[in-house]
Order: structure tokens, then C-alpha cells, then sequence
């Protein structure tokens, strides 16, 4: 947990140091025949960070992946590892190491055989090999292990394989494809915390791809949302959660709230929304400078930011009546599903802080509110 | 219910009947006629129908067997049954090199071509076994012989002017049973090599292996399997090949396969020739065994 914290804790400080890029994705689309799997993406990623590549089946991250590790060719555009070009260098050439999805460990090599095999790419002198394959069992606790053949460990403990290997030949850059993709969910959350803190240990630029958003969440320090070859939005987490720039994204991380509306007062300290599906209009702390044409706007609220209250809120704005729908009790919190008069249907989620408190319970009159700067005004 | 189950335990189950049927068949027309030709082999030739002696009689209550050991010493005294034995063995070992080395390239580029076109090459493959191994020997007669397609074509554009003497010489036998067990080379190969798992192949250059290297680091000891089932599906039944050295092949071509159909039609000595099958029986039972460890592993490695 202290490095997932401490992770967390870089990116509300901000990183003081300056940032170093390290890879620069320069305008880079790949077609497959006529499908475009990346269209025209560029992107940089700094020195020591981990950045995930998170999307849905489709959305080309693995493509801009593989074309990182060289097994794709870019259709257009460059790719610099260190200002050197390396978009036309063989894969076998680039100090570039990867993690598959499917650990991709030889069958026919002990653990040790496998971590071994990149070094004596580079002809290293035998003695050198042996010391440093020991400290990457070392590294990866998997000293004892190192005379078993991969059917002989388990999904995590081929896992650990996997990475000391594409560590082995100290690279620059570190990739991941879908690091958590074969192992199942108790093993995940464990072995991502295991696998930031050997990254971090290590200090290698990562560039992890995954479809799973806690696990980009979790581990990486930025986040680029992929969708149909292009990128949605890059940002940290917590800029992606709390400050998505489209409906895309937020509907893609987490679950959200949407109310259409248009702005019916925009001014540069504040704005009103009205929208049919509430009963008030929805005051937002900010201007939203919408065109003079397309006054239509979306509200999106995340449901832990939606509250549910017995009483009605005093002020004007921001707030609904609402029928309690349904209600989901998930332990740690409940997810209530109040439906407004609109007929619409609103999540929030309620924390269970106390064991057993009075709370609203099925077909209740109750009213759902926010705070001005809850949710977020988009416009795409 | 107690004795239902007693009952049912002892009643021959679907799995027992499933597994006996190949047995029952391979005791009937396999362990049988070898015991036979075993018997055969401990027996004297004779002038009669069978020509051998019996070799236990039955008379005035007194079971007498008499096992005689002579076809076997026999062997052993004149060198042409060890030269014959070597001869197959070498023929048989350098036709499945030979086969292997063009089998290997062609089992992995068809296991790389599109799903489409595998069936198609895997087919082209196959048609000739369609034909009677006899007819197509018989073809190779055509195009190896003086007069034939293969001399007439090299003569035609001048790149010899006497024909070349191929056919009866050991090189049409090489040549025969390459072309007739190529086939049983390439689909053990083939399936062996399509099961390759790809990114194994980029995890090796990932780590900076050129593709040349992974080939040889990589996907051949992984077909290792696939080698040895091969090998062996082509040198077992090499090593006792008969009409091939028969009609390919030429005086000089000395394999056991001829030299048992001499001692069994020419020289109707029974014996002696039952000799020869049981011992080339015992030198093949070597490979036989290791094939099927291999096989037995593979399924292993494959649960």
C-alpha cells in the first residue's frame, strides 16, 4: 500500500524535478489495409514515469504499443527513444524490453535459461550473466525457482519471470501488455503493487497498455484514454476522473451522471444550466463559453459527488426530487438509484460509514444534490 | 443398490470395450503372425507344404519341442545378412536427413502461410500417398531410366551427352524413398510447428536475438517433438522397405527387405528368413521404443 500511496502523494505534490522526455510519439498512424488501428497520435513520455495506455478492445493502444517494441511499422509518422529516431530499428536492436500479455516465456528454458537469454544477445561474458540474472531472481523473489520450466510455476510466479526477464538487459524503456491480463482478481490487485514498487526500485520509464482503468489507475502516474486509434485525453488520475474533457472519458473511467442541457446564463464566474430532466437548473462556479449558435451543454456528475438527503435543501439550484428506485448494498458503500420526476434515473453512491443508521429505503421521497464545483460542464 | 453396483463392476464397461477392440485387433494380426514367423524362424526348412519342420512333435504321450537355433547362427556366419542389416540401416538413416532437411523448411512455411492456403499445400502434400506406392515407383522408372524423361530432358539441353546412369544405382533408392516419405516427414512437422505460440518468436527479438538465432534457439528445439515423430515415421519403415531397392535399385543396393524376399521366394528357406524379420524386428524395437516415449511425453507436455 506505501507505494501506491506514495505514488498518489507524487502526483497531488507534482513532480518539483524537471521532466525529462524520454520517448516522443511524433504524429504517428498506422493503417492495417484500409483500418486505421492509430490515427495520427503524438505523445511524449518523460523520463522514470509510468503511463498507462488505456482503452477498450479496438481502441489501438496494443498497436501503439507494438510499435514501440518495433514489431509494427508506423504507416506515418516518427517515434525518438532519447532524440534518436528509432521508428525504421529492428526490435532486436532497440533498448527497449517488453512484458506480453502472455508472459511469452520459453517453454523449453529453465527460469534462469529464460532471464538469461537477452544477455547472451549481447554476448556478455558468462560470469556476468550468472551474477546478474541472480539479482533479478533476487529482485523478483524468485531465487529458489530458478532451476523450474515455466509450466512448472504459477500465473504470478511467471509473472515475476516475465518482468525480471525484460528487466535483465537494463532497458530504457519498459513495456507492459496488459501486465495483469492472466491472472485472476485477488493475484491482480496484489501483484500490481509488487510490480510498481520493482519498477520504481529499478527506476525504468514504463509504458503499460491495459483495459482494466483501476489498474491504470493504481499504477500508472499519467494516463492516456484511447479510443478508435486516437487519444481521448492524457492526464493524471486524478485529472482524468475528476476533470475529464469529454463525455467519452467520463463515461469510459468510473460511472457518471449525465444531464443535457442548455446554458441559459454564462457568465465568467458563473453559468446556469437548465436541463428537462431536472426540476432546477444546475449552477456551475465557472463560465463555460459555449458558442452563441449551440447553446447545448452536457452535466456530468459522479455519483459518490450526487448526495442523498430526507430533507429538502434550502437553496436554489442543484438539487432534484427523487423517488428511491433501487438500492445495491456493495459493503463499503451502496449504490442508490434514485429515479426525478423526469422518469430519469440517478447513482449515487452512499458510504456505509455507520452499521446501522436510518437511511432511505425503497420507494422514499428523497432529494439529490451537489455542490457547485461537483461535477463538470462538456461541451464534446 | 449394493449389488447392482457389484454387478456393474464386473460387467465389461464402455472405456474396457473402447480400449479391447485395437487390442483384440493388434494381438489378431500383429502379435499373432509374429508369433508365427517366430516359430517359423526356430524351425528346419523342409521340403513340404509349409517347407519347415515342426518344431514340437506329440508322440507316445510326450510333448517334444525342439528349438533350433541354427537360422540364427546362420545369420551371423555369412556377411551378407550384416551387410544387408547395415545397408538398410545407413540407406534408411541417410534418407530421413535427406528428409528432414527438405521436409523441415517445408513444414514451417506451410505452418507460417495463411489458414487458407494451409489446407491447400497440406493437400498437395498428401495427393501422391492417393497413388499405389507401386505405380508411383514405377513412375520414377520412367524418369530415371536411360531412356527416360529425366536424360532425354538433360540431353535435350545439352548439358550431357551420354545418358546418365541413375536408375538401379543407389541414388534412385535414395531418390525413391525421400519422394515416398517426404509426405510422413512434413505432417508431423507441420503439426508440430503450427502450434507454435508467435510471440514467443518476438520475445526473443525483443530481447535482441536476430531472427535467424530465434529460429535455431527457439522454434527448432521446440519442435524437437515434432522432429523425432517425423524421423521416425520415416526411418522404421525405411529400414524394411523392399519395393523400392527392388525396382529403383541395382545390384549394389544391398537391404534387408531384398534379402528376405530372396530367402523366402528364391531360396524358400523359411527359416532363415523368419530369422531375418524377428532380428530386424529386434534392431527397430530400439527406435520403435523411443518413439513412443516421445510420444507419450508430448502428450504430457500437452495435458
Amino acid at each position: 500500500m506505501a507505494v501506491a500511496s506514495s505514488t498518489y502523494k507524487r502526483v497531488l505534490e507534482g513532480d518539483q524535478q524537471p521532466k525529462e522526455v524520454l520517448v516522443k510519439i511524433e504524429r504517428v498512424t498506422k493503417k492495417f489495409d484500409e483500418t486505421v488501428a492509430v490515427d495520427d497520435v503524438s505523445l511524449t513520455i518523460n523520463k522514470g514515469e509510468i503511463f498507462a495506455l488505456l482503452g477498450g478492445s479496438g481502441s489501438g493502444k496494443s498497436t501503439l504499443l507494438r510499435m514501440l517494441a518495433g514489431f509494427e511499422r508506423p504507416t506515418e509518422g516518427r517515434i525518438y527513444l532519447d532524440g534518436e529516431d528509432i521508428t525504421d530499428m529492428p526490435p532486436y536492436e532497440r533498448p527497449i524490453n517488453m512484458m506480453f500479455q502472455s508472459y511469452a516465456l520459453f517453454p523449453h528454458m529453465t527460469v534462469a535459461e529464460n532471464i538469461a537469454f537477452g544477455l547472451k544477445q549481447d554476448k556478455m561474458p558468462k560470469a556476468d550473466i550468472e551474477t546478474r540474472v541472480a539479482e533479478m531472481l533476487k529482485l523478483v523473489h524468485m531465487t529458489q525457482y530458478a532451476k523450474r520450466k515455466p509450466h512448472q510455476l504459477s500465473g504470478g510466479q511467471r509473472q515475476r519471470v516475465a518482468l525480471a526477464r525484460s528487466l535483465a538487459k537494463s532497458p530504457k524503456l519498459l513495456l507492459l501488455d496488459e501486465p495483469m491480463g492472466a491472472l485472476d482478481k485477488k493475484l491482480r490487485s496484489e501483484m500490481q503493487l509488487e510490480l510498481v514498487e520493482i519498477i520504481e526500485r529499478v527506476g525504468v520509464t514504463c509504458v503499460m497498455v491495459t483495459h482494466d482503468q483501476e489498474e491504470a489507475m493504481t499504477m500508472a502516474q499519467r494516463i492516456a484514454i484511447m479510443h478508435l486509434g486516437w487519444i481521448a485525453q492524457i492526464g493524471s488520475p486524478i485529472d482524468i476522473y475528476e476533470t475529464p474533457t469529454s463525455r467519452l472519458v467520463c463515461e469510459f473511467i468510473g460511472n457518471v451522471n449525465l444531464f443535457e442541457g442548455q446554458v441559459v446564463e454564462d457568465h465568467e464566474a458563473h453559468a446556469l444550466i437548465d436541463s428537462p430532466d431536472l426540476e432546477r437548473n444546475i449552477f456551475v462556479g465557472h463560465g463555460v463559453s459555449t458558442s452563441v449558435q449551440d447553446k447545448s451543454i452536457t452535466y456530468a456528475i459522479r455519483p459518490e459527488k450526487l448526495l442523498v438527503t430526507t430533507e429538502q435543501p434550502s437553496f436554489e439550484y442543484n438539487w432534484s426530487r427523487g423517488t428511491v428506485h433501487d438500492i445495491a448494498y456493495l459493503g463499503g458503500h451502496s449504490v442508490f438509484h434514485v429515479q426525478l420526476p423526469s422518469g430519469k434515473i440517478v447513482q449515487s453512491f452512499v458510504a456505509n460509514a455507520e452499521r446501522r443508521g436510518a437511511r432511505p429505503t425503497w420507494d422514499d421521497q428523497v432529494f439529490v444534490w451537489w455542490e457547485d464545483d461537483s461535477g463538470v460542464a462538456l461541451r464534446s | 443398490m449394493n449389488i447392482s453396483r457389484s454387478i456393474s463392476r464386473r460387467m465389461p464397461k464402455g472405456r474396457h470395450v473402447v480400449i479391447g477392440i485395437p487390442f483384440i485387433w493388434l494381438f489378431l494380426f500383429f502379435l499373432l503372425p509374429f508369433i508365427i514367423v517366430m516359430k517359423i524362424s526356430f524351425a528346419e526348412a523342409d521340403v513340404a507344404i509349409p517347407p519347415y519342420t515342426e518344431i514340437y512333435t506329440w508322440a507316445e504321450g510326450q510333448l517334444s519341442i525342439i528349438l533350433n537355433l541354427g537360422n540364427y547362427i546362420f545369420l551371423t556366419e555369412d556377411e551378407l545378412y550384416l551387410a544387408a542389416y547395415l545397408g538398410s540401416l545407413k540407406m534408411a538413416f541417410i534418407s530421413t536427413l535427406i528428409c528432414l532437411l527438405i521436409g523441415y523448411p517445408m513444414a514451417y512455411a506451410i505452418a507460417r502461410a495463411n489458414k487458407e492456403m494451409q489446407t491447400v499445400y497440406l493437400l498437395l502434400v498428401m495427393m501422391p500417398t492417393w497413388t499405389a506406392i507401386l505405380i508411383r515407383v514405377y513412375a520414377w522408372m520412367g524418369i530415371l531410366s536411360n531412356n527416360g524423361i529425366l536424360n532425354g530432358f538433360l540431353m535435350s539441353i545439352g548439358v550431357i551427352s551420354e545418358p546418365l546412369q541413375i536408375l538401379n544405382t543407389n541414388f534412385a533408392v535414395y531418390i525413391g524413398i525421400v519422394y515416398s516419405y517426404l509426405p510422413f516427414m512434413i505432417l508431423p512437422l507441420f503439426a508440430n510447428l503450427v502450434k507454435h505460440d508467435h510471440s514467443l518468436l518476438e520475445a526473443a527479438s525483443d530481447l535482441g536475438s536476430s531472427t535467424f538465432n530465434s529460429f535455431w534457439k527457439i522454434t527448432v528445439p521446440l519442435s524437437k517433438n515434432g522432429i523425432i515423430a517425423g524421423c521416425m515415421l520415416v526411418f522404421i519403415p525405411a529400414v524394411g522397405e523392399f519395393v523400392i531397392p527392388e525396382l529403383l535399385g541395382g545390384p549394389e543396393t544391398l537391404m534387408i527387405g531384398k534379402v528376405l524376399w530372396q530367402e523366402f521366394f528364391n531360396n524358400r528357406d523359411w527359416p532363415v528368413a523368419s530369422a531375418l524379420a524377428v532380428v530386424m524386428l529386434a534392431l527397430l524395437i530400439v527406435p520403435i521404443i523411443l518413439f513412443n516415449r516421445n510420444q507419450a511425453k508430448e502428450m504430457e507436455g500437452r495435458a
